[in-house]
Order: C-alpha cells, then sequence, then structure tokens
C-alpha cells in the first residue's frame, strides 16, 4: 500500500519535473539564441525538412527549426508574465471579494460579469491597439482578459470556507481575522491557485499567437509563432506544408506540457485523489 | 419566472451600457486616427482635415460624443462606417448573415459531438475508449483555431482538393448569387475547425458531471433493478446533466464569436470576423465600436436565453414558482 503511494507520487513528481525540464530548456535556448541562427541564406531557401534543417527552410531560407524554438521561447515568456501578474491580481481581488461580504461581492460579480461579456478577442485587440501593439499590448490584452476565471475561483474557495465549520468554531474561540486568514483559509486557496495559474499558461499563449496571428499582436520582425504562421498562411497553396504544420506541433506540445503540469499537480495536491 | 428574466434582462441592459462606454472610450485612447483612416491612401491638407473632423464630429470631447453615439444607437443608428461607406449597422447585419449559419452549425455540431462524446467516455470510464477520447480532448484543446484551419485547408483543399480554399462562393460570383450546394461546399471547413475547437470543453465537462451521476446512489438503485448503463444514461443520466450542459452550451458563445474570427479569417470567409479585423486593421472606429457592442449583445442574449431555459429545464424553479 505504501510502497505503491509511493509509486503514484514519484511517477507524478517525475513527470511534473520532465515537463518543466523540457519547457525550461527551449525557453533558455530561443532566449540566448542569437539571430544567426536564422539569418536569410537564398542558397537554402524552401528546403523540406531534412538532417540538416530539421523543420526545413522558408522562402528566406531561414532555418525553421530555429525560428520556431525563438517563437516558442517568446510566447512561454509572455505567457509567463502575463499568467504571473494576472493571477497575483485575480488572488487580490478574489480575496478581496470573498472577505468583504455582500456589497463586495456584488461588485466584483458585477465586473466579472463585464469583462466576461465581450468575447475576449474583441477586447484583447482593442487592448491590443490601444498600447500600440507589440509585446505589451499583448501581455496587457490577455491580463485584463484572464483575471476574471482565476478571481472567481478564489473567491468561490474563500467563500465557502467562510461558512466551514471549522472557521465559524476558529472565529468564537476568539480568534483574530489575520490567524483565521492565514492559518485556515490560505492553505486552502493557495494549492488551488497553483493549479489555476499553472492552467491559466495555456490560454495565455494561444490568445497570443491568435492575436498575433490576426495582425495585431507582436510585430513581423520578431519570430513569433503566430507570425510564423500567418507568414504560412500564403505559402499554403504552393505545397509548403512543413512551415505550417512542424511550428504548429510545437506550439501544441508546449502547451500540452503546461497543462500536464497543471493536472499532474492538482491530483498532487488535491486531498481527493492524492491517496489514490 | 418572469420576475426573474426580467431582473436579469435589466441587469444585462445595463452591463451592455458599461460595455458600450468602456469600448468607446478605449478606442477613444488608442493611437488610431479617425481622419487619417477616413482620407486612407489620400493626401489632404490641413484645412480638408479640419473639415472631415468637422463633417464627423471628431473636434467635440470624448464625453458629448459618447452620449451621442449612444442616443443614436438607442435610434438604431450606429453611425457609417469609414471603409464600406455604409452605415454601421447595414454592415454588420449582411455580414453576420453569412456568420450566422457558420457559428450556428458549429454550436449545433460542437454541442451533439460534445455530449456524445463525453456521455461515451464516462460510461466507459478508464478504459480504451474513455482513454482515447481524453487525449483527443486535450489535443483539440491546446491547438488554436487557427491553425486547425489551416492543417484542413493543407489536407482538403492543398492535397485531396475537395473543398474549395476560401470564401463563401466560387471567384467572380457574388454570395447571393451562389447556389444552395456551392455555399454549403464553402462552408463545411469553416464549420469543421470553428466546432472541433469547442468540443473539448464540453466532452470534458460532460464527462465529469456524467461521472458524478453515474456514481450517484440513485444510479446504483437503478442498475440493481435490472437497467443497463445506456438504459440508465437515456431514462435518467441526461435529464441530470442538462442544467450544466445548458450553462456551458450557452456560455461558449463567447469564444464561438472570438473563433469565428480566426476561422473566418484563415478561410477568408467574408462574414463578420473578417469585418472585424479589417475595421480594426484599418482603424474604422464607428464599424469596430458596432461590432463590438454587437458582439456583446450576442454573449449577453445567449447568458439571457441560458437562464431563461434554466428556469424552464429545472423542475425546482418550475415547480417551486407554481407553489409560491
Amino acid at each position: 500500500m505504501i510502497k505503491k503511494l509511493q509509486n503514484r507520487r514519484l511517477q507524478t513528481i517525475l513527470i511534473i519535473i520532465f515537463s518543466v525540464l523540457v519547457i525550461g530548456v527551449i525557453t533558455v535556448t530561443g532566449m540566448t539564441m542569437s539571430s544567426d541562427a536564422y539569418a536569410t541564406s537564398f542558397e537554402n531557401k524552401n528546403l523540406p525538412p531534412s538532417s540538416a534543417h530539421l523543420f526545413g527552410t522558408d522562402w528566406m531560407g531561414r532555418d525553421m527549426f530555429m525560428r520556431t524554438i525563438k517563437g516558442l521561447s517568446t510566447s512561454i515568456y509572455i505567457g509567463l508574465a502575463a499568467s504571473g501578474v494576472t493571477s497575483i491580481i485575480a488572488l487580490f481581488l478574489g480575496i478581496i471579494a470573498g472577505m468583504s461580504g455582500k456589497h463586495g461581492s456584488a461588485v466584483f460579480n458585477w465586473f466579472v460579469d463585464l469583462f466576461m461579456g465581450i468575447p475576449h478577442l474583441i477586447l484583447l485587440i482593442l487592448i491590443s491597439i490601444l498600447l500600440g501593439k507589440g509585446t505589451k499590448g499583448v501581455t496587457v490584452g490577455v491580463i485584463v482578459t484572464h483575471w476574471c476565471t482565476l478571481g472567481r475561483i478564489v473567491q468561490a474557495e474563500i467563500l465557502s470556507l467562510k461558512n466551514s465549520q471549522y472557521v465559524q468554531a476558529s472565529e468564537k474561540l476568539g480568534k483574530s481575522k489575520l490567524w483565521i486568514a492565514c492559518r485556515h483559509i490560505l492553505p486552502h486557496v493557495v494549492p488551488q491557485f497553483i493549479v489555476g495559474l499553472v492552467l491559466m499558461f495555456p490560454h495565455a499563449i494561444m490568445h497570443e499567437s491568435s492575436v498575433t496571428f490576426l495582425g495585431f499582436g507582436l510585430p513581423p520582425e520578431q519570430p513569433a509563432i503566430g507570425i510564423i504562421l500567418s507568414e504560412s498562411m500564403k505559402y499554403l497553396t504552393t505545397g509548403m506544408w512543413w512551415l505550417a504544420v512542424l511550428p504548429g506541433i510545437s506550439l501544441l506540445l508546449i502547451v500540452i506540457l503546461f497543462e500536464v503540469i497543471g493536472n499532474q499537480l492538482r491530483l498532487l495536491i488535491d486531498p481527493y485523489s492524492v491517496q489514490e | 419566472m418572469w420576475k426573474t428574466i426580467f431582473l436579469n434582462a435589466v441587469k444585462m441592459l445595463f452591463l451592455l451600457l458599461a460595455v458600450s462606454f468602456i469600448t468607446f472610450m478605449l478606442v477613444e485612447l488608442s493611437p488610431i486616427d479617425a481622419v487619417s483612416a477616413y482620407i486612407g491612401e489620400n493626401s489632404a491638407t490641413d484645412a480638408q482635415r479640419e473639415q472631415i473632423a468637422e463633417y464627423w464630429g471628431l473636434n467635440q470631447p470624448p464625453l458629448t460624443r459618447y452620449l451621442k453615439w449612444i442616443s443614436n444607437l438607442l435610434h438604431g443608428d450606429m453611425g457609417t462606417s469609414m471603409i464600406y461607406r455604409q452605415p454601421v449597422i447595414k454592415v454588420i447585419s449582411e455580414h453576420f448573415k453569412l456568420s450566422f449559419w457558420l457559428m450556428l452549425f458549429s454550436w449545433i455540431l460542437s454541442g451533439i459531438l460534445g455530449l456524445l462524446l463525453g456521455v461515451t467516455a464516462s460510461v466507459y470510464r478508464e478504459s480504451v475508449i474513455d482513454k482515447i477520447i481524453k487525449i483527443y480532448c486535450l489535443a483539440l484543446e491546446s491547438s488554436p483555431a487557427f491553425w486547425i484551419g489551416m492543417i484542413l485547408l493543407l489536407i482538403f483543399s492543398v492535397r485531396l482538393q475537395i473543398f474549395p480554399m476560401g470564401l463563401a462562393s466560387p471567384v467572380g460570383t457574388a454570395v447571393t448569387d451562389a447556389t444552395l450546394g456551392e455555399r454549403v461546399q464553402h462552408m463545411i471547413l469553416p464549420v469543421t475547425a470553428l466546432s472541433l475547437t469547442g468540443i473539448s470543453k464540453i466532452t470534458l465537462q460532460t464527462r465529469e458531471k456524467m461521472n458524478q451521476v453515474l456514481e450517484s446512489d440513485y444510479a446504483l438503485f437503478a442498475r440493481t433493478r435490472g437497467e443497463t448503463i445506456w438504459q440508465f444514461v437515456f431514462r435518467h443520466g441526461l435529464r441530470n446533466i442538462l442544467l450544466p450542459f445548458i450553462t456551458l452550451q450557452f456560455g461558449a458563445l463567447s469564444e464561438l464569436f472570438g473563433g469565428s474570427v480566426l476561422a473566418e479569417t484563415v478561410f477568408t470567409y467574408p462574414g463578420l470576423g473578417n469585418t472585424t479585423v479589417q475595421s480594426a486593421l484599418k482603424g474604422d472606429i464607428p464599424l469596430f465600436l458596432g461590432i463590438a457592442v454587437f458582439s456583446a449583445l450576442f454573449v449577453f442574449i445567449g447568458n439571457l436565453t441560458a437562464n431563461i431555459l434554466y428556469a424552464v429545464a429545472d423542475p425546482r424553479i418550475r415547480e417551486g414558482e407554481r407553489n409560491s
């Protein structure tokens, strides 16, 4: 029984470590890569994938594998920044809404409804234009559209905890509000919050690439997955399938890795499944 | 029931008003210059620019213009699109007609398929079928809508040449002149791309809810009475996951609208999504504002419908009203 339990735990932890490693390696490689790696060279243009160019080359002879790695690292970077800031905002607002009683909750819910009411893509485009496109616009856009979901999770968790017996008992025992918040409420909210945070990455990355694809995100000279894919749109009919397929699959894999980490973390910290 | 619906409608009206105010102010703050957008490629002297600003009322303070815009809006006048040189209402309704069918078919398709897959996965829980469905959903959930569209184009239009590359009608024919067959043919790929992205969420949630239902005591009782698992699903299971399904399906409208923008861009389908991108790229402020408010209205009507359906479908609300 104990051995089995350790195995399950060990497995989960190993999966998480492996995923984090892969993402970390891609990010670091991309960040430290010099632009020579995907420089234009017209002798090598339009090459299909081979051992020299894993993802082939485009119409300017740029190595697509290097461009993809660079683009992925940009996406991960933006995703990290956006999810980090979003989660802090969501935690902050969620806690305020959860602790401030009926009226606070009503105001919070109204704003959440408001931000959920406009399709996220429209709001993203609007904010991105407002901030002059580029990295800043996309990141802020993702933050503004994504805080509501996580905020609501935090708020709901706090509301249900506040009414739970042991918190009420603790109150009757004369513990201060701060003490209850730190000792009883935070330990329950934090795991939920971390899982929500990790599961927000995929959303952030996908929204970033979508907005960039439409032409409201990162500028064309920056190697980003959205840019690579929107360029490859023009070459779809020429049979250069590798331009669209391979970078897309790489993005897919990164997103899946993040979701795997999130789901495994949930298994690990959820008291119901941790004993399975 | 009517009271709930009325209260909801009033709440939504206020939200819509807030949405319109926020979008108007955001556009106002943005670096888009309406006068330049109007002039486009042509050159204009400063005097002409002032004239244009005067004509469109662009030299008044933002708040005045917002109030004027909102009062016009209530009269059904959303201004004139700068790139189409037509009333915004007309541009939106013309393009929405095309998008409407696209969204409707994808919405229905993803709802039915999602329900089917979710229930199947739940019935055969922890089996190979369940695992395949789960992996399939994870992959779909993780791929951006526009990329799925591109892959479909690569396979079915470039390689197999079964479906056209894009547009809503053959090249050279207006959409209104195209035959029904041609229009359907042009719609199949965009509908597939759009519905594929919506399926995974519905499947996973349905599976989760159905698992809860199948673990319940009444499920155990029904099974011991000799009902097969599929009999149970049809007699009791579906009824019990109906409410979360309604919430989910109508809640998906916001993502459906966003997805249609992406899908229409990939398939160069001349619907509202494409118009959204064009209006934003070219700085057509009245059109973009109109679309933003329209999209919010679209989402709110979806929520309102869900709330009404909730009252109809939930026996606790229905009977509760009757008894009180």
